[in-house]
């Protein structure tokens, strides 16, 4: 994908008659690739809204519900202003379409925490325009004024008691003009933005167990396919003796494909049983020898580059020579999974004359090319369906699971379910990229911030996935949450250095947000108390209110913001117990954060043992995210991303030994289990500002807990980890005291 | 030779290998997809059924050793059940994917314990990975069907 724009582009509207009659609308993006239109005509109606003749309203999911509630949610903005109860609508997974592209992205992608502020206007005008034409409609029927006429509950009234459905307006309304000024309700009016007590749509489905993950997908004649794939990133296929294999019951073809070699069977466990009979020689590629000490070593001797500025002020290197305290510190994060429960997985369907792909995905837009790619069909010969997801966190923008199940289906020409173990998930994933971050802070006599170096070091996802918007040496996805760096230090100098590591990186829910709170907010941290200063207290009293644009974190808020994190930090220190005498063992900690343009606050309360184990107790919040369309999943978004960046904190780590990784399941993968959650996640909600803006609430706490987490370990403990995750072997390799940070007096 | 089995109340056939796991069989030969693969090692609980009222790791389960016995899946737990009820007055599902093992992991617990501590669910429900991470939610609504 070479068309990822970090710019909204503008949006119009037009309308087109559905099938089957009735009213669709839709929005289409101007200067569209002459490939995506042509899917769009192919996968006509394409639109957001349907209104059948039998007063059926269908509203168009064009995000992929991965747990983060889309399919609610961007429901709720519709049905706001179409008059209509959110509970009675219908919602479908949208195909690819130019119409759906995310405008913040610049494709028809889930993730950045995205979906809900690309929706807010343009999915409320979608709902407000398709009422003006009903009650057009219904106005040009009764021959009355349209201000005459009231759209409620999916039906118009108008004057002397007249009446219709929006079912019976449905086709007249279809050949009204598009309004072009489409006002929307103001926020006192909403009666179902906003509202408390909404509950999911997809909740009773996934109770009962009928929401269609891709893994349950099922189609006439399927095939099932497990697959070997070679142990080390980028290793090939050299040759295979499948003569066991193909003698196992069940099993009808063993194919090569371009990663590996495939088992293809009546079931799975038939697939699976002959997979494991394979014998396979690998040609193990560029990696073969790759391990840990190497990929340190690569980053460290990396490290030492001068890297690129991306954001600059004054003369950093020059004052940190002169003056009067110097603070320095390193910090490591490690490769992590994504791991969702699902397994990747597709089921295809490759014919010669078309393909049909059915698969769990985070970019849908992107599959037609990549299964063109594989098959030599055609873009618009391939139909794309999504399923639910089972999980996601930014696995699932990766595609290539759906051109591994084509190419196979092609192979053996018939529709073929292609499943992944766990094992073969885990090791074959896009990481998390592990990095080295190097910081300095320079303070005068006074205590005074005078100097900040920022020198980050790690392997850059968008320079694999998206070329094109890598310029300078700078990955705008590796300098989220520092671009912002959000404390007023009249010299500074941020700099990038990429390498890569021989391990895939991947984008990884919150991104580089998690590498640079960590160091932003735990090295602010150590200053304040190196300077003997309260954390919050100092926090505030050093914040940036600059009005500059930042150059290069195109999600976030784009300027300083310094009176939003003011107001965070003071909440979540009255809310949060902050102050208080702890008993031994216990520690408070504290991270602030603007990313997605939400910015938050967390207090985290751990408990450490003597043996180093951390229990992550309490977590406390304080959000300024604008105005929540569904509040109580915007909760449950937080909650997701604390016990996700829990994971992450307490036990991530990905490890490559002979060029492949060596953690295979959830025994060597460690995640947060029931016993190990905070006993209380407490959310406390900024109210939203006159015509704010919904922030993004999917990722930015997975990187504020980890940072305080670090902060409440330091607390509890006085070591300063600076290396993740915060394992008992790293906490006690910092506790020695050559790595408390004494000042450089100059 | 096929194996019979009582699943969900009814009588349920499978001609497949006898080491066949459970959870094969229930997908793929008789199109049960309510209970989920997740890691194949018993080590993350999405494959949780009922084996004669217990909750069992259906992955690590071979068919073999079901023949003649009770087996209740997801599709089999009432959709009246005090669990399936907390589940969704909680909204307690994200991606929903780990969503059946839990609950059926979270109904034998109820089963044998009416009024479970915070220290009773940590221990039994431990076994059961949530990459959303809805514990806190499945914690509460373990609590509100305990009292329904």
């Amino acid at each position: 994908m070479e068309n990822i724009k970090m710019t909204a582009r503008r949006d119009f509207l037009k309308a087109s008659a559905a099938v089957g009659g009735g009213l669709s609308l839709g929005f289409y993006l101007p200067g569209a690739s002459k490939v995506a239109e042509a899917q769009a005509a192919t996968h006509s109606p394409n639109a957001w809204i349907k209104i059948g003749t039998d007063n059926s309203v269908t509203i168009m999911c064009a995000r992929s519900e991965m747990g983060q509630d889309v399919y609610t949610s961007l429901a709720m903005l519709i049905a706001e202003e179409l008059e209509v109860d959110v509970n009675k609508v219908k919602v479908e997974f949208a195909p690819p379409a130019e119409a759906y592209i995310n405008a913040l992205l610049g494709g028809q992608i889930t993730g950045g925490s995205t979906s809900v502020r690309d929706a807010w206007e343009k999915l409320r005008k979608a709902g407000a325009s398709a009422r003006m034409m009903l009650v057009g409609a219904a106005a040009a029927q009764w021959n009355v004024d349209a201000a005459q006429c009231k759209a409620v509950g999916g039906a118009v009234s108008g004057p002397g008691g007249k009446r219709a459905t929006y079912g019976q307006l449905a086709e007249a309304a279809s050949k009204m003009e598009v309004p072009k000024d489409v006002p929307l309700k103001p926020n006192a009016e909403w009666k179902q933005v906003g509202n408390v007590k909404q509950k999911r749509l997809d909740t009773p489905m996934k109770v009962n167990a009928t929401a269609t993950f891709g893994i349950d997908v099922r189609v006439p004649d399927m095939l099932y396919a497990a697959v070997a794939m070679p142990p080390m990133i980028g290793g090939k296929v050299a040759s295979f003796d499948d003569e066991r294999a193909k003698n196992m019951p069940g099993v009808k073809a063993v194919v090569q494909y371009s990663r590996g070699v495939a088992v293809v069977a009546d079931s799975y466990w038939q697939a699976k049983k002959a997979k494991d009979l394979l014998e396979i020689t690998w040609d193990e590629g560029p990696n073969a020898n790759n391990d840990m000490r190497k990929v340190w070593g690569g980053l460290r001797d990396a490290a030492a580059q001068p890297g690129a500025v991306f954001r600059e002020a004054g003369d950093a290197d020059g004052a940190l020579g002169s003056v009067a305290k110097l603070y320095e510190a390193t910090y490591e994060l490690p490769f992590l999974s994504h791991s969702p429960m699902e397994p990747m997985n597709t089921v295809a369907h490759v014919r010669a004359d078309g393909a049909t792909i059915i698969t769990p995905t985070q970019f849908q837009q992107l599959v037609p090319f990549v299964v063109a790619g594989a098959t030599g069909l055609k873009p618009e010969q391939i139909n794309v369906i999504t399923t639910f997801l089972g999980g996601g966190f930014g696995r699932r923008v990766e595609v290539d699971y759906t051109m591994d199940a084509a190419e196979i289906s092609k192979a053996v020409g018939a529709p073929v379910k292609m499943v992944w173990s766990r094992e073969d998930d885990m090791t074959h994933d896009s990481y998390r990229p592990g990095g080295i971050y190097k910081v300095k802070m320079g303070v005068d006599a006074a205590g005074k911030l005078v100097a900040y170096r920022y020198h980050g070091t790690s392997p850059s996802i968008s320079s694999r996935l998206f070329p094109s918007i890598v310029k300078d040496g700078i990955d705008p996805f590796a300098v989220e949450a520092i671009d912002n760096f959000p404390y007023a230090v009249p010299n500074h100098k941020l700099t990038y250095q990429m390498f890569d590591a021989g391990i895939t990186p991947g984008y990884w829910r919150g991104v580089s947000h998690n590498q640079n709170c960590y160091v932003v907010e735990g090295f602010i941290d150590e200053v304040a108390h190196a300077l003997g200063k309260d954390p919050i207290q100092f926090r505030i009293d050093n914040l940036e209110y600059s009005e500059e644009k930042h150059k290069w974190s195109g999600l976030s808020a784009g300027q300083a913001v310094g009176g939003r994190m003011k107001r965070v930090l003071e909440d979540v220190k009255a809310k949060s117990g902050w102050g208080a005498k702890l008993p031994d063992g216990k520690g408070r900690g504290v991270a602030v954060m603007e990313g997605y343009n939400t910015v938050m606050a967390a207090v985290v309360d751990v408990t450490i043992s003597k043996n180093y184990d951390v229990t992550v107790d309490k977590v406390t919040y304080s959000v300024d995210a604008g105005p929540l369309i569904h509040p109580d999943q915007a909760a449950a978004q937080i909650e997701s991303s604390t016990i996700f960046g829990q994971s992450a904190a307490l036990f991530g780590e990905i490890t490559v030994k002979n060029g492949g990784v060596e953690q295979m399941n959830f025994d060597q993968y460690r995640v947060v289990r029931m016993n190990e959650a905070p006993k209380s996640i407490a959310i406390h909600w900024i109210p939203a500002a006159k015509d704010q803006p919904p922030g993004g609430l999917g990722e930015p706490a997975t990187a504020v807990v980890t940072a305080a987490i670090g902060n409440a370990i330091f607390s509890a403990s006085g070591i300063r980890v600076r290396r993740l995750p915060f394992s008992p072997e790293n906490i006690k390799a910092f506790a020695d005291p050559r790595h408390t940070m004494k000042p450089t007096n100059l | 030779m096929a194996i019979s089995f009582n699943l969900n109340g009814k009588q349920a056939m499978a001609d497949v290998a006898p080491d066949t796991p459970l959870l094969w069989v229930l997908r793929d030969t008789l199109g049960m997809t309510g209970t989920k693969f997740g890691c194949g090692k018993a080590l993350c609980g999405a494959c949780t059924v009922h084996l004669n009222g217990q909750a069992v790791r259906s992955c690590q389960t071979p068919i073999g050793s079901v023949a003649g016995q009770k087996v209740t899946t997801i599709e089999g737990l009432a959709a009246n059940h005090p669990v399936k009820k907390a589940w969704i007055a909680l909204d307690v599902p994200q991606c929903g994917y780990c969503q059946p093992g839990q609950m059926m992991q979270a109904s034998a617990l109820l089963a044998n314990n009416k009024s479970p501590s915070d220290a009773d669910i940590d221990a039994w429900m431990s076994g059961n990975i949530c990459r959303c991470g809805t514990y806190p939610r499945i914690r509460a609504a373990i609590k509100a069907a305990a009292k329904a």
